[in-house]
């Protein structure tokens, strides 16, 4: 197995040497799991390298921006807003968007209503419209605090809930993920569907804070 | 998000549930702050395999439904500091809840 | 029993807003997470990922890195499953690490 195999070193988990002020001058067992792991799937054919880069661009093409995208149509289109409650998967793909296959509901912010999501049990996170997690959304401190205080955890985020607004915090405790519809800003009436999806950042579809902030 | 599909679900939207007070070790979905707690379920999510079994390399058929159940705040948190109407939904696994025998209707 | 990551309405401090910029190490475990429980490969599944976290135990799963969690997990559950041995881990990992070491220098 040693000597036969020959390495892309672009796969290679750790900086590239020319590189000499990254982090890490350490190469942890983690990182050294992580590289290994990787070959010997590729070697038993259970993956392709080509896989594993394409898996890792895909990653890296997501981004709230889609989920922005599918906030502003349904802003605009109340029939679109419709089928997004109904099905986020299959209302994205008509933005031509790829969510993925693990069903996502979408919950919507009304004046009567504030939605707030969170996984308590470990990190679940409409990944595939909205990119990667922040760190603070696996945290501890989130986990534990949002479902019991959401409102305080909200003011930390800068985010006031008024006294008449239910705050409904959804645990994502299934093979089922959540995103939050913000409410339209105020005086939004003269954008067009680019200028309102630029007013939907990731905080306001986790539910955090409110759009237009 | 429920319509559509045949399934049988043992509860409907509206009626209350009760969640089981047990505290078992293993991969289970269902947080503790509910565990004992009774709730109103507001959505069946559809027909999931059982993860407490998926977790260990089984196939977890046959599917459970999975419901969405309401929880007030003040119900699950003594001296919850927000308002009366706020509220925690869970997605919960069949095998999880009960009818609630509660003397409330 | 109130296990480790069960965490819901527990205290804690404030939420540090933070976020860190992806290493590719942890971009390369996610990537090989998606894939090998896809449907092109499924070697395992996001259930059997999630209770290895689980099962590392209170100690470690505050100490790790959330990717070192990850990680962690699904090197433990291809060995439980016969797709890796530690031997030929242990091998590659020898091998990885000595190449670092030359690109270092």
């Amino acid at each position: 197995m040693s000597d036969s195999h020959s390495h892309d070193h672009d796969d290679w988990p750790y900086p590239h040497p020319k590189q000499p002020d990254t982090e890490d001058s350490e190469f942890t067992d983690y990182m050294a799991m992580a590289a290994a792991v990787g070959n010997l799937l590729i070697e038993k054919n259970i993956i392709s390298r080509d896989d594993l880069r394409g898996m890792i661009e895909s990653i890296d093409s997501k981004s709230p921006a889609d989920g922005a995208k599918a906030v502003a149509r349904a802003w605009v289109d109340p029939e679109f807003k419709s089928r997004l409650l109904e099905d986020v998967v299959a209302a994205a793909g008509e933005l031509g968007l790829d969510a993925g296959t693990i069903p996502i509901r979408a919950v919507e912010n009304t004046p009567e209503v504030h939605n707030v999501i969170v996984c308590t049990l470990c990190s679940c996170y409409p990944r595939m419209l909205l990119g990667l997690p922040p760190d603070w959304y696996k945290s501890r401190a989130y986990r534990s605090r949002v479902v019991r205080e959401p409102r305080e955890v909200l003011r930390e985020f800068g985010t006031e809930i008024s006294n008449d607004v239910e705050v409904r915090v959804h645990d994502s405790t299934a093979d089922l993920r959540y995103m939050v519809i913000p409410m339209r800003p105020e005086r939004t009436e003269d954008l067009n569907e680019e200028e309102l999806a630029a007013l939907v950042n990731r905080d306001s579809m986790i539910g955090v804070t409110t759009a237009g902030k | 998000m429920a319509r559509g599909f045949e399934m049988s679900a043992q509860f409907s939207i509206g009626e209350r549930v009760h969640v089981r007070r047990a505290y078992p070790p293993g991969h289970v979905r269902t947080p503790h702050f509910i565990r004992g707690k009774t709730g109103v379920v507001a959505n069946i999510a559809g027909e999931f395999a059982n993860p407490e079994e998926l977790a260990y390399g089984r196939d977890g058929l046959p599917k459970l439904a999975l419901y969405h159940v309401n929880f007030r705040q003040t119900d699950l948190w003594p001296g919850y500091t927000g308002q009366p109407s706020d509220t925690t939904v869970v997605a919960i696994y069949e095998n999880w809840l009960d009818a609630d025998e509660g003397s409330e209707p | 029993m109130h296990r480790h990551h069960d965490m819901g309405g527990l205290e804690a401090g404030p939420v540090e807003q933070t976020d860190h910029v992806h290493e590719p190490w942890e971009k390369r475990t996610d990537a090989i997470l998606r894939l090998l429980t896809g449907k092109n490969a499924s070697v395992m599944t996001v259930d059997e990922l999630r209770r290895g976290i689980e099962d590392l135990g209170p100690g470690i799963y505050d100490e790790l890195s959330y990717y070192e969690r990850w990680i962690s997990s699904i090197t433990n559950i291809l060995i439980e499953k016969g797709v890796i041995t530690i031997e030929e881990l242990g091998k590659e990992m020898e091998e990885v690490q000595a190449r670092w070491r030359e690109v270092s220098k």
